[in-house]
């Protein structure tokens, strides 16, 4: 690679060609500020319009600032990141920046956590001259069961629209109208819910202002634990123990799942459950379903539906409906663990526990804005009574614990509640890229080959690698395995298969970077991609420490097969625990 | 060469030849040019010839044609592509229209000839959809010289293969930049991105596309016919051949002109375009467009080329100049470009998404008389960094008429913040409309034509205006028959 030499504040350094000026100043420990440039390392994700130019810098010999995110280096540039002139520019964009957007930072959702007012600080602005005769762009609110769209605080960074079509091919969202009245949303004005969105929450999750942010359900929460009548539950998902932590100032990776039952049970849900436990359940239903097919597939049907889907995570399920309605009956019909839970909860502990089905409130805590959308999908409904009634995020489950005035880190480790907070090691990977499948691969190589895993760790599976391939050896039989994460890794597995050229026997889709460690719903990683990596080790800590590391071992899903639900995939089963896929191709009508 | 101040390049068969007949083109010489370059020349001698030639992008930017050719020659790709810009876009700037609409097949030739020396097989022609007779003419042309052979495969058996396709914009100024141009045509948002990556390395469908304007194309048949040392001895140093420009304003002789370069404002103010209009004062002549600067009386003998422009802080842009006399008021004429440009931004960088809005806005106070000294500071500050931020052209140039009225016209300024006073008498909010009571006979011929009943009086008394009702619409002005109304 060809070597460059340039000054950057007088001070000389050597970079790659084709390296930023952003990128150089950093390797000297100058932290030029951005706002609208992000990049997640490793993971393909990068932002860099030049669109915000508070990273502009002074280079000799060049008319105007260079912005530093997009500026190339070239042999014997004079840089300098901080002169006066650099000082007053970025100031005065600041002021232009913040002079369109609202003022409203004490009720705002991204109040303390927010890029725009970061840089305000460390820019010094103190006012904004001018402002009160400053006309303001506005527009209207959007609300969905996922996501709220506040575009008076779109700053134009782009980072969403580059998070909904460069990453998840999804297209929901891109710039339209121009000049001041330029902001970035659905084609046409319309609502997010009218349009191709997913809810997977990227576009939450990169946004530097409170522009985008999820639909808050806290209060609906507390209402119901004040509501004496009624039974609450939760449910908390894989992803978050990994995450939680953040939101309390622990190093990324710290592993909370003690005190987060403790928080919980503190905040008077009258059990603290796992989504892990459903996890092993969703591994006994759709293993059976995987080895069903492939045992078909190999006595030679040809009629039988390969590669089989996974279906836990509810954006990937909205975006084949909405991308590839054609191929509804390829994805295996579990429900997602979420789902699951809820199933059996309002069933079979409803039934334990002898509390009626509309007296039991079920709450999720997910790493993920689209499992609010799937709770309240017409099909996971009895008489219009959900089987999961609301879901939270972290973020969200973070700001109930600080409501209660509870102090986080000096809470003891508790164990959830029985018979659904047991789970195996084979549930808590579900929330990394791979997981699903590893944990499917861990029992379906069991129930097939009848023998005992020595290993159950499957490297070839992991990895944060865009769409990974392994073969297993299923004793003799090569069992052929895809894996994306990221929607627009899935769309070329996808096309392949309508294409008829995949080789895949099985294919584990999650739609966000890393999977549910990197969801919508998670403390922000303020385009650190340390951090998701942080939390996948974490993941893997957890399920090494535990005692059972299959899910087909559970006891507890062993008794509920026992007691209530015959076996896998029995009518039982089936009636609680699968699902159907819609056609919504259809769905965006332009009259 | 001086014998005459208008020579003729660019505009050469505008108004001679039948547009829809290629016959007249080709009896002009037309398409020997391209005959010359497949069957005398290697491509490296067209760039050459272009190079030596000395001729410079005729759309604003005044980038070295040859050598933007030589860029998108070198680079390697299994397809390349010609562009004509025909974004037009500068209010009152129809130069380019003028060309398409007279001597299309002179672009088309040029496209071939560019074709051939970067190496391009297809061109495409993004013209404004607002420009209905230059695209029927341009398609007839493509029609028959297709039907010639000089369009298509294998033109004059030399296995060369060109053909030209249109591409319809709709009308945002900022398309006229080149990356926005790209992306437009490639049915993306029209914004541009950061250079580089330049065109002629990424352009068209990721491929090396070479960019020019209607009227640098309109140059290069002329000059591969009479070659580069007949161009480059026409004009200045560094600025060679003519330049077309649209004359606006308070002038006699409105309309285009072709000048050779270095001919100076005063020439064609007051020689080419017969001064002002009604023998009032000439004030000051914006060129560039919207986003060029003012020039008053001490830059009249100025040579014109770009450089210069450049130096007085303005611009050659694309050539629109628009003349200015003693009525106009400078705070106000740059309110109204500001204006087009806070309308055309795209959006997507800050500083000329909000920064422009609100400079727009800072005039809009002080023409209300609203504006403080501070102001006046900030205005210069604004303007100084969203020229220094900006990410394209477009904003990099919008606070020109800004800075360019607050350097020469800075007494305006300050008249209109510390006594609230218009000298032009062009803003209405610091008018106020008196009657002076010894000429007023109380006729009352202005209160029965004022339209908001602003005026009162008896009959045969002297009248009053009230001006807070007062809309300064000048009706009692034009009815009073004794002069007893005056504007302060």
């Amino acid at each position: 690679m060809e070597k460059i030499k340039l000054t950057i504040d007088n001070k000389l350094v050597e970079v790659e060609k084709g390296t930023t000026l952003y990128k150089a100043a950093k390797k000297l420990g100058i932290d030029i500020p951005v706002l609208c440039y992000m990049n997640l390392e490793d993971l393909g994700i990068e932002n860099k319009p030049g669109g915000c130019r508070i990273c502009v810098v002074e280079v000799e010999g060049r008319r105007n600032l260079a912005p530093s995110c997009s500026t190339d280096c070239a042999e014997g540039m004079v840089v300098n990141t901080h002169s006066m002139r650099v000082i007053n520019a970025r100031r005065t964009v600041m002021e232009f920046i913040l002079s369109d957007h609202p003022k409203d930072c004490l009720t705002c959702a991204k109040s303390g956590n927010c890029d725009l007012q970061n840089m305000a600080v460390k820019l010094g602005i103190r006012e904004i001259p001018g402002q009160e005769y400053a006309a303001m762009s506005t527009y209207k609110m959007d609300f969905s069961p996922s996501l709220i769209r506040e575009l008076d605080k779109c700053i134009m960074c782009r980072r969403c629209e580059m998070m909904c079509n460069e990453f998840q091919t999804v297209g929901a969202l891109s710039a339209f109208k121009r000049g001041f009245e330029a902001a970035v949303g659905p084609a046409f004005e319309m609502d997010i819910e009218d349009s191709t969105c997913t809810y997977c929450g990227q576009c939450v999750a990169v946004c530097p202002t409170g522009a985008l942010t999820e639909k808050d359900h806290t209060r609906e929460v507390i209402n119901a634990l004040s509501d004496p009548t009624k039974t609450v539950i939760v449910q908390t998902a894989p992803a978050v123990r990994a995450a939680l932590g953040e939101e309390f100032g622990l190093k990324p990776g710290t592993l909370v799942t003690g005190k987060m039952v403790a928080a919980l049970r503190r905040l008077g849900f009258n059990y603290v459950f796992d989504t892990d436990f459903a996890a092993d359940l969703t591994i006994m239903e759709e293993g059976t379903e995987l080895l069903g097919r492939l045992t078909k597939h190999l006595n030679g049907d040809k009629e039988v539906k390969l590669p089989i889907l996974t279906s836990c995570c509810p954006a990937w399920v909205n975006f084949f409906e909405n991308n590839f309605p054609e191929m509804k009956d390829i994805p295996s019909t579990a429900r997602s663990p979420q789902q699951m839970f809820g199933a059996i909860a309002k069933t079979y502990f409803a039934d334990k526990i002898k509390v009626k089905r509309e007296d039991l409130v079920v709450i999720s805590i997910m790493p993920c804005l689209a499992k609010k959308y799937e709770a309240q999908r017409d099909e996971f409904k009895v008489d219009g009574n959900p089987d999961v009634d609301f879901s939270l995020s972290t973020r969200e489950l973070a700001h109930l614990i600080k409501q209660a005035n509870l102090d986080f880190k000096s809470l003891p480790d508790e164990d959830f509640d029985k018979p659904l907070g047991e789970s195996t090691g084979a549930a808590v990977i579900f929330g990394v890229t791979g997981g699903v499948i590893e944990a499917a691969v861990r029992t379906a190589y069991e129930l097939q080959t009848g023998k005992k895993l020595e290993r159950v760790e499957f490297e070839q599976l992991r990895g944060m690698e865009a769409i990974r391939k392994a073969t297993i050896d299923f004793n003799g039989t090569p069992i052929n395995i895809g894996i994306a994460h990221g929607l627009g890794n899935a769309r070329k597995l996808l096309e392949d298969i309508k294409a008829g050229k995949s080789e895949f026997h099985a294919i584990e889709i999650m739609a966000c970077p890393g999977g549910c460690i990197g969801g919508g719903g998670q403390p922000l990683h303020h385009s650190d991609s340390s951090i998701l990596k942080a939390r996948t080790k974490a993941i893997f800590a957890e399920d090494e420490a535990k005692v059972l590391r299959k899910s087909h071992e559970n006891p507890y899903i062993v008794k509920l097969y026992e007691e209530f639900l015959g076996k896998p995939m029995s009518e039982k089963a089936h009636h609680l625990l699968h699902t159907h896929y819609f056609d919504k191709s259809g769905k965006i009508e332009i009259s | 060469m001086t014998k005459y101040k208008q020579i003729r390049i660019a505009l050469n068969n505008c108004g001679v030849i039948d547009p829809e007949n290629i016959e007249e083109y080709i009896a002009r010489d037309g398409y020997m040019s391209l005959g010359k370059c497949l069957t005398e020349m290697t491509p490296q001698d067209v760039v050459k010839e272009i190079k030596d030639s000395g001729l410079r992008g005729r759309g604003g930017g005044g980038f070295p044609t040859g050598l933007k050719w030589e860029i998108a020659s070198k680079n390697k790709a299994d397809q390349k592509y010609v562009v004509c810009n025909a974004d037009e876009g500068d209010p009152g700037a129809f130069m380019d229209r003028s060309v398409l609409e007279g001597d299309p097949h002179a672009v088309l030739e040029a496209m071939a000839i560019c074709g051939y020396a970067i190496g391009a097989s297809k061109g495409l022609v993004y013209i404004r959809a607002e420009y209905p007779l230059a695209i029927k003419r341009l398609k007839i042309a493509i029609d028959q010289a297709r039907e010639f052979g000089l369009l298509g495969k294998n033109i004059f058996d030399k296995n060369f293969d060109f053909d030209v396709e249109l591409r319809y914009g709709a009308g945002a100024f900022v398309c006229g930049e080149e990356t926005s141009l790209i992306h437009s045509m490639e049915g993306l948002r029209g914004e541009p991105t950061i250079k580089p990556p330049f065109p002629a390395e990424k352009g068209y469908l990721d491929k090396p596309t070479n960019v020019n304007n209607v009227e640098t194309f309109a140059s290069i048949p002329i000059i591969i016919r009479k070659g580069a040392s007949w161009f480059n001895k026409i004009g200045t140093e560094k600025s060679k051949g003519t330049k077309v420009f649209a004359l606006a304003g308070k002038i006699n002789n409105v309309g285009l002109i072709e000048v050779p370069m270095g001919t100076t404002l005063r020439e064609v103010i007051f020689e080419i375009g017969g001064g002002i209009q009604g023998g009032k004062k000439f004030k000051a002549v914006q060129t560039g467009g919207p986003s060029g600067g003012c020039l008053t009386e001490k830059h009249l003998d100025t040579p014109i080329d770009f450089d210069n422009l450049i130096a007085a802080g303005s611009m050659m842009g694309s050539g629109g100049m628009i003349v200015m006399d003693e009525d106009n008021c400078m705070v106000s004429v740059a309110k109204f470009f500001l204006d087009f440009t806070v309308e055309e931004s795209c959006g997507k960088c800050s500083p000329c998404r909000i920064g422009n809005k609100r400079l727009h806005e800072l005039l809009e106070r002080i023409t209300k008389g609203q504006g403080t000294m501070d102001d006046l500071v900030r205005l210069r500050n604004m303007s100084n960094v969203i020229k220094d931020t900006s990410l394209c052209g477009l904003g990099q140039t919008s606070p020109n008429p800004v800075l360019s009225t607050l350097d020469n016209f800075y007494h305006e300024y300050v008249a209109h913040v510390k006594d609230h006073k218009c000298p032009a008498g062009e803003c209405k909010d610091l008018m106020k409309y008196f009657i002076i009571a010894d000429n007023c006979v109380g006729c009352t011929a202005c209160a029965r034509v004022c339209p908001v009943g602003a005026i009162t009086g008896e009959k045969k008394e002297a009248h009053f205006i009230n001006s807070e009702t007062c809309i300064k619409c000048g009706a009692c002005i034009e009815r009073c028959k004794f002069d007893a109304i005056i504007i302060q």
